[in-house]
């Protein structure tokens, strides 16, 4: 059974469709990677998926592990193991990194019935995998988001999704913004997460990211739908060729 | 200690109320409604006061007729008819819970979120007991400790009459019997409230009153609080309880005291949770607070913190008269409305001594239809040359029906001294919410971490057990205030 399966999606922003009719299939263990040029819904459709209010869905359906998606609240499908990595990660003034991972770390294992983790336990396992961010322990006392550099917001989310290990993890335009440096330190990151059960959603608008998270599959989102998709080598020829093509096709 | 005799007897005469009802016992236990000269002659005598302190009453009270109830607050509320209240041992309404089966089912989910042990959540909502405490026995072990010290921490009657010339030294001497309406009322008929006095260089080895939380529970609606500190000592003391408190008594109108001498500092925290009424407003406490203290030494200081998110109406404003020479001042606030509350705090620093130096930080919070309002005074007088102050005032509205407002002022009589004030307010965004939602927190855990995030600065300078437990309580306080 797919992991996530999107069909016929149509939806709208203050009455103006933005999706057209989007089919998007994702299994279990496999790496998805959506382009497409500014403006073609991209964060549109990672924000419905996550569950952010202010969208209308006009018709279709989503379905995750079988069962009705948008049928859940936004903090419903985090719990269910949805997992947005934000392409404008929000300021929490006066909240710690070390907090938020926490709070949030917490409310997970609550829900999949596992007990809350000890603070030096937490400690530990958030220091292995900061670490591998090139997070440290000051970064995590700061708060979070406020004053962070575009490097540091991105790696944060990453940081985020590697704590909270979700099932189904959409990282919207995590490279934009990112040094070629700190994008491999992100990548790595993001493939480290690769695996047989978990499904990941690279949303991006260039090609360079997907040099470093080889994706199964990659889709080119014009016009709200999904206008072409293919392997890895469909990355490459939009990076060539650009959207031209398929933003005639659509129109 | 003495504190914890008078909560079992009180513990005990709630249970004999119930038991025997306490029409039988009026001529012994019990005033008549009503304030007049007998009545307070009534208390003091109750109390086997000395006739200086019946003598002082009674020239508060004929202070008090002559005084008009003050209407510059920002609060609303429908007169107030001071003839329809005890003043003393007001009887246990007959149809008060006899049982926690009986109490509101929405007040137990709030003690159970605060993790309230049972015996003191029956406590709390003004459950008939019989029990003896078990914070009785914890008592008597740090009782010996203060002891030892020489610090004397009981409650202020059994001051009066242990300790008359240290109670008759400073009661009065900060705030004066002719304050304020509320102040003046509270000197006529006080009857509970705890005394204070730290000796000289010694430091308090514990947060005073962290043991006593059940006690505190108990207190009356005029509360009269006194603290000294003398020359180089230090003492941290905790007011109130997070959980919310039930009163058959609207009105509350408490003055605390603090004196500081040369080089001594005292820190006094509040978690102020009396019941705020129900979601018009019905039936909340009126609360109406003079506190203040005096840095009357050199070096000396004055921290208030305060976490207020009770009662229908606050009105308090925690202050300091730094007197002495580089004496500090520190007012440190919390104040959450929701519903219909209406918040109207703040502070005073009056600098009177050559480089004092205050510093105010205010957080208000107001949801629902509540309504919220800084107001706070800095004075630099003529001698308070190179004073200083800081004043952070920032607002946090939840929803567009609440309302924040800030209304500094600023008084310099010293060209030296430097006053700076900065002011902002905000909401929670959707953005941050969703931000919030999208990791699994519900609406309402994402209020509570944003908001605690916003009085991250103040709640972190309340002793540790008490900040846990406020952090709690401020998620509580904003519940259903998101849709
Ligand atoms: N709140 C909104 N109101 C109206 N239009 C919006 C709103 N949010 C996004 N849009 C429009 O929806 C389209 C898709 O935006 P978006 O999903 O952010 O694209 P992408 O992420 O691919 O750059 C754009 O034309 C954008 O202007
Ligand atoms: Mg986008």
């Amino acid at each position: 059974m797919a992991l996530l399966e999107i069909s016929g999606l149509r939806a709208a922003v203050d009455g103006k469709e933005i999706l057209t009719g989007l089919d998007l299939a994702i299994d279990p263990g496999e790496v998805h990677a959506i382009m497409g040029p500014n403006g073609s819904g991209k964060s549109t459709l990672s924000h419905i998926l996550a569950g952010r209010d202010g969208y209308e869905v006009l018709s279709g359906t989503v379905r995750y592990d079988g069962a009705d998606l948008l049928a859940l609240s936004a903090d419903e499908r985090a719990r269910a193991g949805i997992f947005l990595a934000f392409q404008y990660p929000v300021e929490l003034p006066g909240v710690t990194g070390m907090n938020f991972l926490k709070t949030a770390l917490n409310v997970a294992r609550t829900s999949r019935g596992e007990s809350e983790m000890d603070a030096m336990d937490f400690l530990k396992f958030v220091r292995a995998r900061a670490a591998k961010l090139g997070i440290d322990d000051d970064m995590l006392r700061r708060f979070v988001n406020v004053g962070f550099s575009g490097g540091e917001k991105k790696r944060f989310e990453i940081l985020q999704m590697a704590v909270l290990e979700p099932r189904l993890a959409i990282l919207d335009e995590t490279d934009s913004g990112l040094d070629i440096d700190a994008l491999k330190v992100v990548a790595e990151g993001v493939n480290a997460m690769r695996g047989p059960d978990r499904g990941l959603l690279i949303i991006t608008h260039y090609q360079r990211l997907l040099d470093y998270i080889v994706p199964d599959h990659v889709h080119v989102l014009a016009n709200g739908r999904i206008a072409a998709s293919g392997g890895k080598e469909l990355a490459l020829e939009l990076e060539e060729k650009g959207y031209a093509r398929f933003l005639e096709v659509a129109a | 200690m003495a504190a914890d005799i008078e909560t079992v007897e009180q513990v005990q005469s709630v249970g004999a109320d119930y038991k025997y009802g306490f029409v039988t016992d009026i001529e012994v236990e019990l005033a008549p409604k009503g304030l007049n000269e007998d009545i307070i002659r009534f208390i003091s005598a109750k109390k086997s006061e000395p006739e200086w302190l019946l003598a002082w009453r009674l020239k508060a009270f004929r202070h008090w007729l002559t005084m008009e109830e003050p209407n510059w607050a920002k609060v609303g509320y429908p007169p107030i008819d001071y003839q329809d209240a005890y003043y003393y041992a007001a009887p246990k309404t007959t149809d008060g819970p006899k049982s926690l089966d009986e109490v509101d089912p929405k007040l137990l989910e709030t003690y159970e979120k605060l993790g309230i042990p049972l015996r003191e959540q029956e406590f709390l909502a003004g459950v008939a007991v019989d029990a003896v405490f078990d914070s009785v026995s914890v008592a008597t072990t740090y009782k010996a400790k203060l002891e030892e010290q020489g610090i004397i921490f009981c409650p202020i009657s059994e001051a009066v009459a242990n300790y008359p010339e240290l109670v008759k030294k400073y009661l009065g001497s900060i705030v004066p019997y002719s304050d304020n309406f509320f102040a003046t009322l509270n000197s006529a008929v006080f009857t509970d409230g705890s005394f204070v006095y730290i000796p000289k260089g010694v430091r308090c080895p514990m947060e005073l009153s962290t043991y006593f939380r059940i006690n505190q529970a108990n207190t009356g609606q005029f509360e009269r609080t006194l603290i000294v500190a003398d020359e180089g000592a230090y003492v941290s003391y905790l007011e109130g309880c997070t959980a919310p408190m039930r009163d058959e008594n609207q009105l509350h109108a408490a003055v605390v005291e603090l004196i500081a001498h040369d080089d001594a500092e005292i820190k006094y925290s509040t978690v102020q949770n009396w019941y705020p009424g129900d979601e018009e407003g019905r039936g909340g406490i009126y609360n109406f607070v003079t506190k203040r203290g005096a840095c009357r030494g050199r070096n000396s200081k004055i921290a208030w913190t305060q976490v207020e998110t009770g009662s229908a109406i606050t009105w308090k404003y925690p202050s300091c008269i730094l007197q002495g020479d580089n004496s500090v001042g520190e007012f440190y606030s919390v104040a959450i409305t929701n519903n219909r509350q209406q918040a109207d705090t703040g502070t005073k620093m009056i600098h009177i001594g050559k480089n004092t130096t205050s510093r105010i930080v205010s957080k208000g919070i107001a949801a629902g239809r509540s309504d919220s309002t800084y107001r706070g005074l800095v004075r630099m007088q003529a001698g308070a040359t190179n004073a200083r102050n800081h004043t952070q005032c920032d607002s946090l509205l939840i929803g567009d029906q609440s309302g924040a407002h800030t209304v500094p002022y600023i008084e310099s009589t010293n060209p030296s001294a430097r006053v700076e004030h900065e002011a902002t307010t905000s909401r929670i965004s959707d953005d941050q919410l969703f931000y919030c939602r999208a990791r699994g927190l519900t609406s309402e855990e994402a209020v509570s971490l944003i908001v605690n995030g916003f009085c991250r600065e103040v709640l972190q300078t309340l002793p540790m057990e008490f900040a846990v437990e406020a952090q709690k309580l401020v998620g509580i306080s904003l519940e259903g205030s998101v849709g």
